[in-house]
């Protein structure tokens, strides 16, 4: 999948550029952009780095271990496949509460472990699991009690009430992840685990 | 509001150290081995995320978003988005930075209380980088097969969409 789409933006980049005369700017992305990505794998290093290693002090003293436990409900129903109170859900927990606080800094590493944690306990051997696929989907319809960085946004362009949109925010967020974990279910069985 | 996101990371770090050395744990020899495993991980993030950048940044240069977005108005229409918000529906999904400079791009053409800014900010809100997050994710765990992973995650964002748009309608209109 990510093989056609990957193949799809070029050539439709390609092809459209060379209708529109746009060739310049294309030969200019294409080069610039990949010094942007080492960029972003660098400004992402630090905070990686920094969560990874609060996470092992966390994990250590039995912090990770209480909040898995307190969130178990939710976990043991969206992750089926994993051992609970393992490895894997400590992460998921961690990163699940550090989205809803908007720690979107946080998340990310927190996220990431997550999955390679996931890899390692599923034997996923380069394809992904149900219980990964469930991952990404209730990552990315992203919870949130309060989206500070819309709302700050929204402040800056002189909105007279910046936070008048949590509730629809809320609204959509919920319905959302809640279509995703339904289409992670229905869709699961259609493609094999080994093809 | 900026007060509690201002509060809410040194809160989390604090806390998390502060509850290390409650229970007499070594809390700077752990986040020094932790912070090494980080290290790592960046590594492994990195060419995934060369390949998504690059492609991203090609279609921005290419001027497709808009010859996409105006292709896919009577499908915005169906889902009840305005057409001012199609651009951003069509980057959200693919490149964070990107939806940010389109996002505050409609606050300031059209105003934050407009019905094209609150649906614009609804969607900011409840959505993510969808393809950066898989990336990014399955780069880092060496994941190649991503079966059902894209289709599921793009429903959610398309309902997200769909249902930004109806409950700024519902709640404001």
């Amino acid at each position: 999948m990510m093989n056609v789409i990957f193949a799809g933006i070029i050539l439709f980049s390609f092809v459209f550029a060379a209708l529109t005369g746009r060739m310049p700017q294309l030969s200019e992305a294409a080069m610039g952009q990949a010094g942007e990505a080492v960029t972003l794998v660098l400004s992402l290093t630090g905070m990686l780095c920094l969560w990874s290693g609060l996470m092992k002090i966390a994990q250590e003293s039995g912090l990770t271990e209480l909040l898995s436990r307190l969130l178990a409900p939710v976990t043991k129903r969206l992750f089926k496949g994993l051992r609970p109170n393992g490895e894997a859900v400590n992460a998921i927990t961690m990163n699940l509460i550090a989205n809803f606080l908007g720690l979107g800094n946080a998340a990310t590493p927190l996220g990431i472990r997550a999955m390679c944690e996931m890899a390692k306990e599923q034997r996923a051997d380069g394809a992904a699991t149900n219980d990964m696929a469930m991952f990404v989907v209730v990552n990315t319809a992203s919870i949130q009690l309060i989206p500070a960085t819309t709302a700050m946004l929204r402040m800056q362009a002189g909105s007279a009430a910046p936070l008048d949109i949590l509730p629809a925010t809320w609204i959509a967020s919920v319905g959302s992840v809640a279509v995703g974990i339904v289409m992670a279910g229905l869709l699961a069985p259609l493609w094999r685990k080994r093809p | 509001m900026t007060a509690v996101g201002v509060w809410m990371v040194p809160l989390a770090i604090a806390g998390i150290v502060g509850f290390g050395l409650l229970r007499g744990v070594k809390v700077f020899d752990l986040f020094v081995e932790g912070a090494k495993e980080g290290l790592t991980t960046a590594v492994n993030i990195l060419p995934a995320l060369v390949a998504l950048v690059v492609a991203v940044g090609m279609f921005k240069a290419s001027g497709g978003l808009d010859l996409l977005s105006f292709a896919l108005e009577p499908i915005g229409k169906l889902l009840g988005l305005p057409r001012e918000v199609i651009p951003l529906s069509l980057i959200r999904p693919i490149s964070g930075s990107g939806a940010m400079a389109i996002f505050n791009d409609i606050l300031r053409s059209h105003g934050p209380d407009s019905l094209a800014g609150r649906i614009a900010s609804v969607m900011m809100g409840s959505t993510e980088t969808t393809f950066y997050t898989i990336a990014v994710y399955y780069g880092a765990a060496g994941i190649k097969n991503t079966r059902h992973t894209i289709p599921a995650a793009l429903s959610a964002d398309i309902s997200g969409f769909f249902l930004s748009a109806l409950a700024v309608k519902l709640l404001f209109y």
